[in-house]
């Protein structure tokens, strides 16, 4: 029994256990502080559901072998091109938000095929470069969005009348498009129902990916390239795949983020996105090579739930905001770990 | 055979810098600045720069690419200026003294990131991308609550109103260029920091000697293959980890020196993008992951910071819009590192199908199985 436990906990690994220990403490230290619990639950399925798909994207770049995708800017850019494009257009309501998808894939094909033979050029040094992509990209891009000629006054500033913000409104626009689809309250809580629908459906479509001939080939070539070659699979053609498959949920997680959040974000806010969504699927249980759907929820789940918890409850119990502190120290210990597992270092 | 790959090669070296110096003969006209202006700008940040950037040479040496992990040794910089700065010591003795105070720190942190880096081998360089990250988070734990609650801080000046943590700025007008007056020259109106650049040339002697010495041939071997290296007797992981050790102390100075110049220190947010702007102005001088020199590092910190200083307004007078030279900027510095990465993966997979096809010359028909285990690993 006892050394079940220990391969147990040696399998699931320290930090995350420890960050899972410390959502339960928040979780039990909650109601005692003061804390209201039903709207610390919704606030967390909340933001699981903004931010499941951004995690999801981690997943078929992990399966190829690619590594973690530290390039998750790139997709974002492709995403927001898509959502400022579409209000530029002259998309309303609901309908925006779809044509912002429909606008968003082409240029998440086209960025993600080019990203995609770029690393398959690079094999073994994929994360490192992947990040100084994610970073070029998003600072090419601000450069274009004062370039562009954009002129929808929605989005560009007043007095220059060209030039995007860096926040735009999605009131009219697609503000709540999914999360507006058949809500339920119970209590306090609220379940953005039509989210969290599109992250299953979504999800779903990956799992049953996976589980083709093709999502078969992903899996044996991230796992043993060799091995993948000489069964006369085309390991390149797969990871190129699997590169554009990640770049494009990337488009539509962010998205599907800002229905929810309300608000576009431009210019140097996708820098960062790439390491929360890293360190979830991490805290997940996933590791360099091997990653599923469940550990993308659980992930989510787990490092939302932090984000959300730690302010009000830590304000609340010793008047102190050290959330921000947490959090860095939490999301980048868990990829640091990860990093100096032992699988396949270098290939 | 041979020859044609070399000159690929000397051209690959050469294409960045080749491509910096292209941008700065456009921009200089452009951004209508004065050449006397412009002299000196590049004369201060080469004093402030230049240290920085050589605590990155002995990692490369040895093998473990460019250390964005130099931010910790700028952190432990700046914890040591802001305990100095509250005991009130004042000018050079004060630098001394927080470089005295930086370096156990400084060895503590590189130690940690070293052995961690051991347990990385293969991905050194995001994996001391994401330990500056790490310990960043550390150093705001420490600066921002222990400070003054754990770590005595007594000047009010330095201190958030509420009685712990660093205020956002910590002015070091006690020490300002101290460092860089210490012996005033002026040459046609460039203003020379004499003695920063005597603190400079030390430090570059120093790295000439230490690759002569015994524990820089071993990191070099350790540099060219680890599995030889270890074979001949060399302890492959202290030797890594003494490396890093010597580039974060190194960075330590550095940044005291880059602080003293800049005059004070932006507790939260020096540090940050630190890394990142080294690693591109040493990479610009036509450095790579695996090969700098000292004449990178100076050509590096001119091109890099002639681009700085034009760019913002050269984009002004091209498009109107101040903004986009700013963005320029900030995006050619990560192009570069970006390309700079994408020439050195490619150059290493080559090397190692090349070493691949003359293994299969020498076993012939022989050594199918060892072969095609081999392509796999590539």
């Amino acid at each position: 029994m006892k050394e079940k436990l220990q391969a147990f906990f040696k399998s699931f690994g320290l930090p995350r256990l420890i960050i899972a220990g410390f959502l339960l403490l928040l979780l039990i230290l909650a109601p005692f502080v003061g804390a209201d619990l039903p709207t610390q639950i919704s606030n967390i399925i909340n933001r699981f559901s903004w931010n499941g798909i951004l995690v999801l994207a981690m997943v078929p770049m992990v399966h190829s072998g690619c590594g973690l995708n530290f390039g998750l800017p790139l997709g974002i850019i492709s995403g927001l091109l898509g959502a400022t494009l579409s209000i530029e257009l002259g998309f309303t309501g609901r309908l925006s938000f779809f044509a912002a998808i429909l606008i968003a894939t082409p240029f998440a094909l086209i960025l993600g095929a080019g990203y995609g033979f770029l690393l398959n050029k690079i094999k073994g040094g994929e994360m490192m470069i992947a990040t100084y992509v994610g970073f070029s990209s998003v600072s090419f891009m601000c450069m274009m969005w004062l370039l562009l000629p954009y002129h929808s006054p929605n989005m560009v500033w007043g007095y220059a009348g060209k030039g995007l913000r860096t926040t735009i409104s999605l009131e009219g626009y697609y503000n709540q498009a999914l999360a507006g689809i058949l809500p339920i309250k119970i209590g306090n809580i609220l379940i953005p129902t039509g989210t969290l629908l599109f992250f299953a459906l979504l999800a779903f479509g990956i799992w049953a990916f996976l589980h083709t001939k093709t999502g078969t080939a992903m899996t044996a070539v991230g796992s043993n390239p060799a091995f993948a070659r000489a069964a006369g699979i085309n390991v390149d053609g797969i990871r190129l795949l699997s590169v554009v498959m990640s770049t494009w949920l990337a488009a539509v997680g962010i998205l599907v983020y800002e229905q929810g959040f309300g608000f576009i974000q431009l210019y140097m806010a996708p820098f960062y996105m790439a390491l929360p969504a890293v360190s979830a699927i991490l805290i997940g249980g996933a590791s360099v090579n091997k990653a599923s759907i469940v550990n993308v929820i659980v992930g989510t789940i787990l490092f939302q739930g932090i984000v959300t918890m730690t302010p009000t409850v830590m304000n609340n119990a010793i008047h102190m905001d050290m959330s921000e502190i947490i959090r860095i120290i939490a999301s980048m210990g868990m990829i640091l770990f990860a990093l100096t597992r032992k699988t396949e270092a270098t290939r | 055979m041979n020859k044609k790959i070399d000159f690929r090669e000397v051209l690959q070296r050469s294409l960045v810098p080749i491509m910096f110096i292209v941008i700065c003969a456009i921009g200089i006209p452009l951004s209508g600045l004065s050449v006397g202006y412009l002299a000196n700008e590049i004369m201060t940040r080469m004093g402030r720069n230049i240290f920085l950037i050589l605590s990155l040479l002995i990692p490369i040496m040895a093998g473990m690419g460019l250390n964005f992990g130099m931010t910790l040794g700028a952190m432990a910089g700046e914890i040591a200026l802001i305990l100095v700065c509250d005991w009130q010591i004042v000018g050079i003795p004060a630098m001394v003294l927080a470089a005295i105070i930086s370096v156990p720190i400084s060895i503590a942190l590189g130690v940690f990131c070293g052995s961690i880096l051991n347990q990385a081998k293969g991905r050194e360089m995001i994996t001391s991308y994401i330990m500056s990250f790490f310990i960043n988070g550390i150093y705001q734990l420490v600066v921002l609550y222990m400070m003054g609650s754990i770590i005595p801080i007594r000047h009010g000046s330095i201190k958030l109103p509420r009685g712990y943590g660093i205020r956002n700025t910590v002015s070091l007008l006690s020490m300002r260029q101290k460092l860089d007056n210490l012996i005033p020259l002026t040459v046609g109106g460039v203003k020379i920091p004499v003695a920063t650049f005597l603190v400079i040339l030390v430090m570059c002697l120093f790295i000439v000697w230490f690759r002569r010495t015994k524990l820089g041939q071993d990191m070099r071997a350790v540099g060219q293959d680890m599995g030889v290296a270890r074979d001949a007797g060399i302890n492959v992981e202290r030797t890594r980890i003494i490396s890093i050790v010597i580039s974060t102390v190194l960075a330590g100075f550095g940044m005291i020196i880059y602080l003293q110049n800049m005059g004070n220190i932006a507790t939260y947010s020096s540090h940050s993008q630190i890394g990142m702007f080294c690693i591109a102005a040493l990479l610009v001088g036509g450095a790579s992951v695996d090969k700098a020199s000292i004449g990178n590092v100076f050509l590096g910190v001119i091109l890099f910071h002639t681009m700085f200083i034009v760019a913002p307004k050269a984009g002004a007078t091209i498009t109107g819009d101040s903004m986009i030279g700013e963005y320029f900027r900030v995006f050619v510095s990560y192009a570069v590192i970006t390309i700079a990465l994408v020439m050195y993966e490619t150059s290493k997979r080559r090397k190692k199908k090349a070493a691949g096809r003359e293994l299969q010359d020498l076993q012939g028909h022989g050594g199918d199985d060892l072969r095609t285990a081999d392509l796999g690993t590539l």
